[in-house]
């Protein structure tokens, strides 16, 4: 085609894409943008309200409620707590995992989550290893359905403890954080406003296995909307260019020590060796660019607070200065993510049925 | 044979340099006589069809569909596909040969065509290049052109090995047969033996699925064509499927450019979506190649219109709905085509994007007809097979899967509105379809 052919080209109109028709339940968490700022400041503050309540009263919100756990992929932390947060508002929880049921028989992710509605569960958490489980789940089902981590997409729970975590450390005044003292509250639970502005002023620094990593994209979709600026940091290997479209305030940045020095929040991921696939990934080389030691936190972010997903691989990711370092607040993560789940656990079955329901 | 008279339509042949009011005789299944209206001399006795108002062109023809049969009639059969074929004012349709077994004998060649399959319109196989597609052993051409096989490729596969894919050039060349190549470098598009599966771009980042990019189709396109500038004194016929980036459709921009026979067809999903359009994880926009970016399907819309692509053709690839209803990256490839492709053309090529109504017929019939050799087809002229669509170019209407003549439901324009609606197709003299039976 000729130059003068090339400018007198005419954009075309297109067909549009039409909208998402998810979710299809109001209850159900699948992504981290089903949450307006509105809604999150709801759910944090909710998060904190169930801490503080009396366990006995906090048993009767969702007496006997029935609550599916279905996990597909191995998993500590997540699972367990999504059943203490569940089992904490006094519903009744089942789990189904694929090594001990009709799965490893063949049997579709349909089809198990259609058994489980026939058996009377109300909402299913889903943890499953292929991108978009959730959404086939609730599509099919139509019930509230809480994501748990889909493949190497959405975490949506984690990135709310993560959010709730870094709010906790984080001082509006002089907008920095202060890993060495937490703001836990105790007494009467203060409402939490969340607007476009709450972290403006704050870098988040996400460093590792990007390309893999569900927890990366929640966080990355998250954290731009309350005004934080976040540095995606790792090897072209982990960390493709794409990654800076995927939405706004959203950089990278090579340099792990570059990228440490604009940080108040530093989220070390792990190197997701199941996901790896035969890519060719040099473990020293990535340690000497990469991993968050005691030294290098010292030196380039002193009063960053240091946020991991777990698992951790001490040695390789990061080390046991950085790990345990007062700088770390990976327990409390932890912690946190049973007060969220709470919170979300309440929403899918309370949410759903709004004058819906006998 | 009865004969068939369809009066008081615009003839549009595109082929014949017809465009115009005619009444037009159809005997013994090939086209007798053409006239201007009342003015048919061998039209006594014969049934009418009247077409006032309507469009009569050459029956439609999709170089690439896959009807399932041998192997896998629960997704498709013969009958059923073609019957899809005729709703959507197709007459012929190019079978390519992953069935199972892989359509690399003269038997299933021939099978494919004996009446009892029980097909409405004209099924022309194109068989397997190489043994069971496997990219290693070429097969025998010249008895899978006797048995009537039109063309050769390991559709779905690519062909990967340089000498493997000379033979073939040069093999297909010798008794005249195009080799369709399904352009995919598989190194580039799979992980540990998984397909990717979706395109390699933002979209793909943000669903957490692994993408396929861009070059694995136009690195194989030009090493292609590399085969055939060597072989050039052959005349090596090489056509690219399904063409789906803006570089392949420059190499083969560039081909011509320098004389080759190479040629390339685009899928109506490829000139309309992007993956965009996979939104959150529709499996019925997930095919092979994948749907690209906005800036590949612009180019296969600037190609259509100046004339680089040779053929509009849908990959018609139905799947039943349950192998569908899956993990986006563990649900089979390939959403049907043939009900959808004239409305869409008409939609788009011809309304929205101006593409004249000869043009558009022509990407649908004339081109893919010559681009298989397929004689006295792909146009009316007198004494030429009596395949012809009429249709009512303004008539608007909502597409919906679950009414098709398809045994599958796999598509991405369910719900669509839809131009031109197909009133009749004939079939060597035989009406194949009619609205509303």
């Amino acid at each position: 085609m000729t130059a003068a052919a090339t400018t007198a080209r005419r954009p075309h109109l297109t067909p549009p894409v039409p909208p998402s028709p998810f979710p299809y339940n109001p209850g159900s968490l699948l992504s981290v943008m089903d949450l307006s700022l509105e809604g999150l400041s709801r759910l944090l503050s909710r998060a904190t309200e169930l801490e503080s309540m009396d366990p006995l009263l906090r048993d009767r919100l969702l007496a006997k409620r029935r609550v599916a756990l279905l996990f597909y992929e191995s998993s500590t932390r997540t699972r367990t707590s999504f059943e203490l947060a569940a089992k904490g508002l006094g519903a009744d929880t089942t789990l189904v995992s694929s090594l001990s049921s009709s799965i490893e028989k063949g049997e579709t992710l349909k089809d198990t989550g259609l058994t489980l509605r026939a058996l009377g569960a109300e909402a299913i958490i889903l943890r499953h290893n292929s991108s978009g489980a959730a959404w086939l789940l609730e599509a099919e089902t139509r019930l509230p359905v809480l994501n748990a981590g889909d493949g190497m997409h959405e975490h949506p729970t984690q990135a709310l403890l993560d959010l709730r975590t870094i709010l906790a450390h984080f001082d509006p005044v002089t907008r920095s954080c202060h890993p060495e003292r937490a703001q836990r509250v105790e007494g009467p639970a203060v409402p939490v406003e969340i607007t476009a502005d709450t972290l403006s002023g704050i870098t988040v620094t996400i460093t590792g296995d990007i390309l893999h990593s569900r927890v990366a994209r929640s966080n990355m979709l998250l954290l731009p909307r309350l005004g934080a600026r976040v540095i995606l940091c790792g090897p072209k290997e982990l960390l493709p260019e794409l990654a800076a479209h995927a939405g706004p305030g959203i950089v990278i940045e090579r340099d792990f020590e570059a990228a440490l020095k604009q940080s108040q929040v530093v989220m070390m991921l792990r190197i997701q060796a199941e996901r790896l696939a035969g890519m060719q990934l040099d473990l020293d080389q990535y340690k000497t660019s990469y991993q968050l030691t005691g030294p290098r936190l010292a030196a380039f972010a002193p009063t960053a607070l240091v946020l991991h997903p777990g698992p951790i691989i001490r040695g390789l990711e990061l080390t046991a200065g950085a790990a345990d370092g007062p700088q770390s607040a990976i327990l409390e993560q932890v912690h946190n993510g049973v007060a969220i789940r709470m919170a979300v656990v309440e929403r899918a079955l309370t949410a759903a049925w709004q004058g819906g329901r006998a | 044979m009865t004969a068939l008279v369809i009066r008081g339509g615009q003839l549009v042949d595109p082929a014949a340099g017809v465009d115009g009011l005619k009444d037009i005789l159809l005997k013994d299944g090939r086209v007798a006589e053409i006239a201007s209206p009342g003015k048919l001399k061998g039209a006594n006795g014969a049934e009418a069809l009247d077409a006032a108002g309507l469009v009569v062109a050459p029956g439609l023809i999709d170089m690439h569909v896959h009807l399932r049969e041998p192997g896998q009639a629960y997704k498709e059969t013969i009958a059923t596909g073609t019957a899809a074929a005729a709703a959507g004012g197709f007459t012929a349709v190019g079978a390519m040969p992953n069935t199972n077994p892989v359509n690399d004998s003269q038997e299933t060649t021939r099978w494919m065509q004996a009446p009892e399959r029980g097909a409405a319109v004209r099924v022309f196989p194109i068989a397997a290049a190489t043994r069971g597609s496997k990219g290693e052993a070429i097969n025998d051409y010249a008895a899978l052109k006797a048995a009537g096989a039109v063309a050769v490729s390991d559709d779905g596969l690519p062909i990967l090995k340089d000498n493997v894919m000379r033979e073939v050039l040069t093999s297909a060349a010798r008794v005249g047969l195009t080799v369709i190549q399904h352009a995919e470098d598989t190194r580039l598009t799979h992980v540990n033996g998984k397909a990717a599966s979706m395109n390699l771009g933002p979209a793909s980042f943000k669903l957490g699925l692994r993408g396929m990019p861009p070059e694995a189709e136009s690195s194989i396109v030009e090493r292609d064509i590399r085969l055939v500038t060597e072989l050039r004194e052959t005349r090596a016929h090489l056509h690219v499927a399904h063409t789906s980036t803006a570089a392949a459709l420059n190499a083969v921009r560039q081909a011509r450019r320098s004389g080759l026979r190479v040629t390339c067809e685009v899928a109506p999903h490829h000139f309309l979506l992007t993956d965009e359009h996979v939104g959150l994880y529709n499996t019925n926009a997930k095919m092979c190649p994948p749907l690209r970016s906005a800036a590949d399907r612009d180019a296969m819309i600037e190609a259509i219109l100046d004339g680089v692509v040779d053929a509009i053709a849908t990959d018609h690839a139905p799947h039943a709905v349950h192998e569908k209803e899956v993990e986006f990256e563990n649900a089979p490839n390939g959403i049907i085509g043939l009900e959808t492709a004239l409305g869409l053309c008409l939609r788009w090529l011809h309304t929205e994007w101006k593409l004249p109504l000869g043009r558009v017929l022509s990407l649908l019939s004339a081109q893919p007809a010559a681009l298989l050799a397929l004689k006295g087809r792909g146009t009316l002229a007198v004494g030429s097979f009596a395949d012809v669509v009429v249709f009512d170019p303004k008539a608007e209407w909502t597409y919906r899967a679950a009414e098709g003549k398809s045994k599958s439901r796999n598509t991405p324009f369910d719900g669509w509105a839809m131009q031109g609606k197909v009133r009749w197709t004939v079939s060597e003299g035989r009406i194949a379809y009619s609205a509303g039976v």
